[in-house]
């Protein structure tokens, strides 16, 4: 039965009209595209070096950030790890490159305060391509692995998610 | 191709796999610039003269080929999920039989030798049989998603390439002379330029191109069947022109046109529609590289239509400059810009974390110096494009683009000597 639904979820979510069921996979893509716009506005204030909106902007994006490696970290990677049994598998990759986004949030913050231009803009350009392509392994593997072997659990999961602060 | 496949999540491969082929890559773009300015106009007189195949070559195997190898180590593991096993040490043998064998079958094609032709035969031969079987194996295990799905198609077409190429130099290996060496001369080129290297590049903009610029995705049909349309659309074009049939060759190889127009148009598009704002060299290439591609399909649209045009012996070098120098270099360069700094950055936050201050990307190659050599690089298209037509322009056209050629090439070194120079903090 769980299996059945599965495969169900994800045939109707390949189709684009017919989205009426909510998958993991949706809920923390949509969740990427949201970060992505706010990184692209501080981006480009700071190329603008309007650094006031940067600075407010920036925040903003760190926040979102933050929220959505907590969603990961704190709900999303454990329940995956305990269905599958695998804790030093993908999840430990994805927490690792966290870590390493994280570095970059600091270098880019550090910026911020000092008004640094050039500085600011390097450290973007190189946490916009380790987040994308952190981004491309989650949407394109382990959250479709998330929504299978969650099976019908994941709406639950999705509730978890929405609930953290 | 099991859901599984994509888990192992490698991380990428030792750095040298994919650099020693993208730090090579522009040396042949040099020595391309060196026969131009070498040869000088007589060039242009046939496109079958020997000089002619030496230039393509160091081109398109040399320039191309060894970038676009050496993005397929890089890219394998971390967008299939497919990582070549013992990655450096098959790097290392396809590097160390490339190489040489570019080297070979330009020279050979230059000092008229068959020896040295018969030395290249080997050496090509070996190192792409030791590519295609590795990737094979690899790509049996691959995530199935668009990008992984059109490396396949593009690395048989690699090996379409390759085959006829060995067939066609053992003509000059021994001089027997192929009945159908003019057929069998476009179906080669066909496999090469338009599957291995077009499709490659289309698959692979899948990935970088929302990714780096944030665009919206290739709409899903478009992304799922353009490579093995393509590669449909050549075995016909192939079984066409192999079977003299005089009136479906022009409606396949129009097809093919066609599709590759759209994905130049649907790319621009939705390179306007990008969320992130700030321009960047990568972008521009990649517009520039686009631009240059409709053009080449244009130009290629109206030889069909205009007999005087195709006649015209200028013609291919015309087509050959605006679809290799235009579209495939720009976008090979755009990316190199990217995937160069980023990997330097990569592996040196994972020594330096803690140590170190890790250099950013455009501390590891600055934007002033890609913007002074991506202006070279814009110039010099056009004039080769032009020389044709006007064949003294050879010069200032091959001396621009080898500039660029060795900029490029200075660039990238500067780049890993700062990998380098931090390297040493840790030690
Ligand atoms: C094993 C590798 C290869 C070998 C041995 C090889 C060999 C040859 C030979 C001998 C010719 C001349 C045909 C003739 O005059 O009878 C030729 C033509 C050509 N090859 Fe290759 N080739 C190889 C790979 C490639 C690749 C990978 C590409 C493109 C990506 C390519 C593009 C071309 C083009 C465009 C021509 C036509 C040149 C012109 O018309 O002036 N070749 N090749
Ligand atoms: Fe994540
Ligand atoms: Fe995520």
């Amino acid at each position: 039965m769980a299996i059945y639904k599965n495969v169900r979820q994800l045939h109707e979510e390949e189709r684009p009209s017919g989205k009426f069921m909510e998958t993991i996979s949706e809920y923390l893509s949509s969740d990427h595209h949201r970060c992505d716009d706010l990184f692209a506005l501080a981006e480009e204030l700071a190329g603008d070096g309007k650094w006031e909106r940067t600075a407010t902007e920036f925040g903003a994006f760190l926040e979102s950030m933050r929220h959505h490696f907590a969603m990961e970290e704190e709900v999303l990677f454990p329940t995956f790890e305990e269905r599958t049994g695998m804790s030093m598998g993908p999840t430990q990759i994805m927490r690792m490159e966290h870590q390493q986004m994280r570095g970059l949030f600091d270098a880019m913050a550090q910026a911020v305060e000092k008004r640094d231009q050039d500085d600011f803009l390097g450290q973007a350009e190189t946490l916009l391509v380790l987040m994308q392509q952190h981004n491309l392994k989650e949407e394109q593997i382990l959250y479709h692995m998330a929504d299978q072997v969650l099976g019908g659990e994941a709406r639950d999961v999705i509730a978890r998610l929405r609930a953290v602060a | 191709m099991t859901p599984q496949a994509g888990l192992s999540f490698e991380q990428a491969p030792p750095i040298l796999v994919p650099f020693r082929f993208f730090l090579s890559a522009p040396v042949f773009g040099v020595l391309a610039a060196l026969t131009l300015l070498w040869q000088g106009p007589a060039l242009f007189d046939s496109r079958w003269m020997p000089p002619a195949l030496a230039l393509t070559h160091l081109m398109t195997l040399g320039f191309l080929g060894l970038a676009m190898l050496g993005a397929m180590f890089q890219m394998l593991p971390v967008v299939a999920g497919a990582p070549i096993s013992r990655a450096n040490s098959v790097s290392l043998g396809v590097f160390g039989l490339l190489v040489p064998g570019v080297l070979t079958l330009a020279s050979g094609f230059l000092l008229v030798s068959p020896e040295l032709i018969r030395l290249a035969m080997g050496l090509l031969g070996s190192g792409f049989t030791l590519f295609i079987l590795a990737v094979a194996v690899s790509l049996k295990r691959a995530a199935n998603n668009p990008t992984s799905r059109g490396m396949r198609f593009a690395v048989l077409a690699l090996t379409v390439t390759a085959t006829f190429g060995l067939v066609l130099a053992s003509n000059y290996g021994w001089g027997w002379w192929i009945a159908n060496r003019i057929q069998i001369t476009s179906i080669h080129l066909a496999w090469g330029l338009l599957g291995w290297v077009g499709v490659l590049v289309v698959s692979v903009s899948y990935q970088v191109v929302p990714m780096f610029q944030l665009t919206p995705a290739y709409p899903k049909p478009l992304s799922a069947w353009l490579p093995p349309g393509l590669f449909v659309l050549l075995l016909l074009w192939t079984a066409f022109t192999l079977g003299n049939m005089e009136a479906l060759v022009p409606v396949a190889g129009g097809a093919i046109a066609l599709a590759f127009a759209l994905y130049a148009g649907v790319t621009l598009r939705l390179q306007t529609q990008r969320r992130r704002k700030i321009s960047d060299v990568t972008l521009l290439f990649w517009r520039y590289g686009m631009a240059a591609l409709l053009l080449v399909l244009t130009l290629w649209l109206a030889g069909q239509a205009v007999p005087q045009l195709d006649n015209w012996p200028g013609y291919p070098f015309l087509l050959g400059m605006l679809f290799i120098g235009g579209f495939v270099v720009s976008v090979v360069n755009g990316m190199l810009y990217k995937i160069l700094p980023f990997l330097i950055w990569f592996h040196l936050q994972s020594r330096l974390t803690g140590i170190a201050k890790i250099p950013n990307m455009k501390e590891i190659l600055p934007e002033k110096a890609m913007r002074r050599q991506m202006r070279l690089h814009f110039a010099a298209v056009p004039l080769l494009a032009l020389a044709p037509l006007m064949p003294p322009l050879i010069y200032p056209a091959a001396l621009i683009f080898g500039v660029s050629m060795l900029l490029l090439e200075t660039n990238l070194i500067f780049a890993f000597g700062v990998y380098r120079r931090n390297l040493k903090l840790v030690s």
